[in-house]
């Protein structure tokens, strides 16, 4: 059952095509990596699925409703929900609020359920502690646990998660990605964007390359990041 | 320790200072409200106009502070309820408080076509285009030969001394006619006043209040996270301006003269109002209170020194600005950890054995 389906997507910023005729499915309850170098329009891709960014061409399907047209709130509603790679908290609000808008409005629960549901998510996600602390006061670590927390305070199907592991240390990045694989168990379909891709390889079924906007691998981590591609324009890059 | 799987988490938000804060305001409002048995009409009439400069605060404080749309335009809805007050009594006959009700209703209509124009634009281009708006407005209301065209108009006795509950009051009061009129308007503008502040108050405890301050901090985001940033900011305009028509309208009650530049003053009702909301505190609901009453000190005490009170006004608000960006109330609640009217939510954790 493909719970996310693009078509033919395409999406250029003057000369620059960051997003050319890209197409893949999405499968429910599947962990999709996505890596690629900078500038290879992988935030894009999020922001043409979140709905931040509207595509020239090309069709997205969730659960096999088109809604290409659909405006940011509305596709968060439908079930999609993103981590920015910049944190992005609301500042003035506790850690604990910033989840209580998201069940509120993404997830339509009254404040009560809401409560419990943010509590939950804030044990989970080892915020427990922070619960009533200003978003602004948080460390780097704090601020992507929240991303990731707010983002499933809506109750998502689809989960988007933008280089959630970049800038933290080696420990921090092994605990987030122990907190995204007990994530994983609960059934929610991540799609993952990251540049450590030890990181991701730990946690994802599958990968997808991008690079210069066009998909050029798809399939099984271990074969794709053999694959002589990946190998000449992604490694290759790195080394 | 982490707490079990089980635990059960609620939300708290009262505080035993803000249910003493809530108590002290009723007290408050029941002694404003008797101040017309014993104080003169001159003090009476200064308040009305410290109440509804505080209510119209309030309103652009929502507007601005909290919903981001800094409209430099709101003196729109204070001349339009202005003006519809006289076409209610004068040529539709209505009670004056009726027609001040009713005022709120038809700017509401008004509101929601001018937002549609103004929401396309953004920041900066949204201030002068209310403003572009407001000054169609005013043209558009010196059109009508018979509130007066350009010149303006009056309110005649017979409309209003024919108030709701006027013989009442001068038989309650054993005050003449005009003392009893000050105490209807002294009412209404009490009444509108504390409306305004709870208003203010019951939205921004909502979920559209979670909403507005989610959008405050990043529209991005908010929306990333189901906001609908366009019908919250909507909602918001609307009610405003819902507002903001009924205290025009009571203004001009009081006034009982009305004229195109007057009621549709940049300076009178949104200039001041932008003082009092800055010197005060944008963004938090005791600011404008603060702000008002130091705008009503200046006014009494400078008001007679022409032009250099507005040289203080405008110092005033650079050096608040400058010193103080969070307004004089911000200042002293950041100090202080001051808050009399509690919007935060806090997560209690209880485990369940």
């Amino acid at each position: 059952m493909s719970l996310l389906e693009i078509h033919g997507l395409r999406k250029c910023f003057g000369s620059v095509v960051a997003a050319d005729d890209i197409a893949f499915i999405v499968a429910a309850g599947e962990a999709l990596g996505i890596i690629g170098p900078n500038g290879a329009g992988k935030t894009t891709l999020f922001n043409l699925i979140a709905g931040g960014l509207f595509p020239d061409a090309g069709t997205i399907r969730l659960d096999g409703h088109d809604i290409t047209a659909a405006r940011p709130h509305q596709r968060c509603r439908a079930g999609i929900a993103r981590s920015y790679q910049i944190p992005r908290p609301f500042e003035n609000f506790t850690v604990f609020e910033n989840l209580l808008v998201a069940a509120v409005h993404g997830g339509r629960k009254s404040e009560a359920d809401a409560a419990q549901l943010c509590g939950e998510i804030l044990n989970r996600c080892r915020l427990l502690p922070r619960a009533n602390a200003l978003a602004g006061s948080l460390t780097l670590l704090e601020r992507k646990r929240l991303e990731m927390a707010r983002a499933l305070a809506t109750a998502p199907r689809l989960l988007l998660l933008d280089e959630i592991a970049g800038g933290l240390t080696e420990s921090e990045c092994a605990e987030l990605v122990g907190t995204i694989k007990e994530l994983r168990a609960t059934g929610v379909t991540i799609v993952w964007i990251e540049h450590i891709v030890h990181a991701l390889v730990a946690v994802v079924d599958r990968l997808i390359v991008l690079n210069f906007g066009r998909k050029i691998a798809d399939g099984n981590p271990q074969a794709v990041m053999s694959s002589a591609d990946v190998q000449q324009i992604y490694i290759g890059i790195e080394a | 320790m982490p707490p079990a799987a089980s635990a059960h988490y609620r939300i708290e938000r009262k505080t035993p200072a803000s249910y003493a804060a809530a108590g002290a305001a009723c007290v408050l409002v029941a002694v404003l409200a008797a101040i017309p048995g014993f104080a003169g009409r001159n003090v009476v009439e200064e308040l009305i106009f410290v109440y509804y400069m505080l209510a119209l605060a309030q309103c652009w404080n929502l507007l601005a502070g909290y919903a981001g749309l800094v409209s430099i335009g709101q003196q729109a809805f204070v001349g339009l309820g202005g003006y519809l007050l006289f076409a209610l009594t004068i040529i539709a006959g209505l009670d004056p408080l009726v027609a001040i009700l009713l005022c709120g209703l038809i700017a509401a209509a008004f509101a929601l076509p001018t937002a549609l124009v103004v929401f396309r634009l953004r920041g900066a281009y949204f201030a002068i285009g209310t403003w572009v708006v407001a000054e169609v407005y005013r043209l558009g209301f010196a059109q009508f030969k018979r509130l007066g065209g350009g010149t303006g108009t009056s309110l005649g006795p017979e409309i209003t001394n024919q108030v709701f509950g006027i013989e009442w009051i001068k038989s309650l009061f054993d005050v003449r006619t005009p003392a009893a009129r000050d105490i209807i308007s002294y009412w209404v503008a009490l009444a509108l006043a504390a409306a305004t502040l709870v208003l203010v108050y019951l939205i921004l405890r909502s979920r559209r209040g979670l909403a507005l301050g989610a959008i405050r901090d990043s529209e991005d985001a908010a929306e990333s996270v189901g906001v609908d940033y366009f019908r919250v900011k909507l909602g918001i305009y609307v009610i405003t301006a819902v507002a903001t028509g009924m205290i025009g309208a009571l203004i001009y009650l009081q006034n009982a003269r009305i004229s195109p530049d007057a009621a549709f003053s940049v300076l009178n009702w949104t200039a001041y109002v932008i003082f009092i909301v800055v010197i005060g505190g944008i963004g938090t609901i005791e600011g404008p209170i603060v702000g008002t009453l130091v705008f009503y000190l200046m006014q009494r005490y400078l008001a007679s020194f022409g032009a250099w009170y507005l040289i203080v006004l405008g110092a005033l608000a650079i050096a608040v600005m400058l010193f103080a960006p969070k307004g004089l109330w911000g200042y002293a609640a950041g100090r202080y950890g001051l808050a009399l009217f509690p919007i935060r939510r806090r997560l209690l954790v209880k485990n369940q054995d």
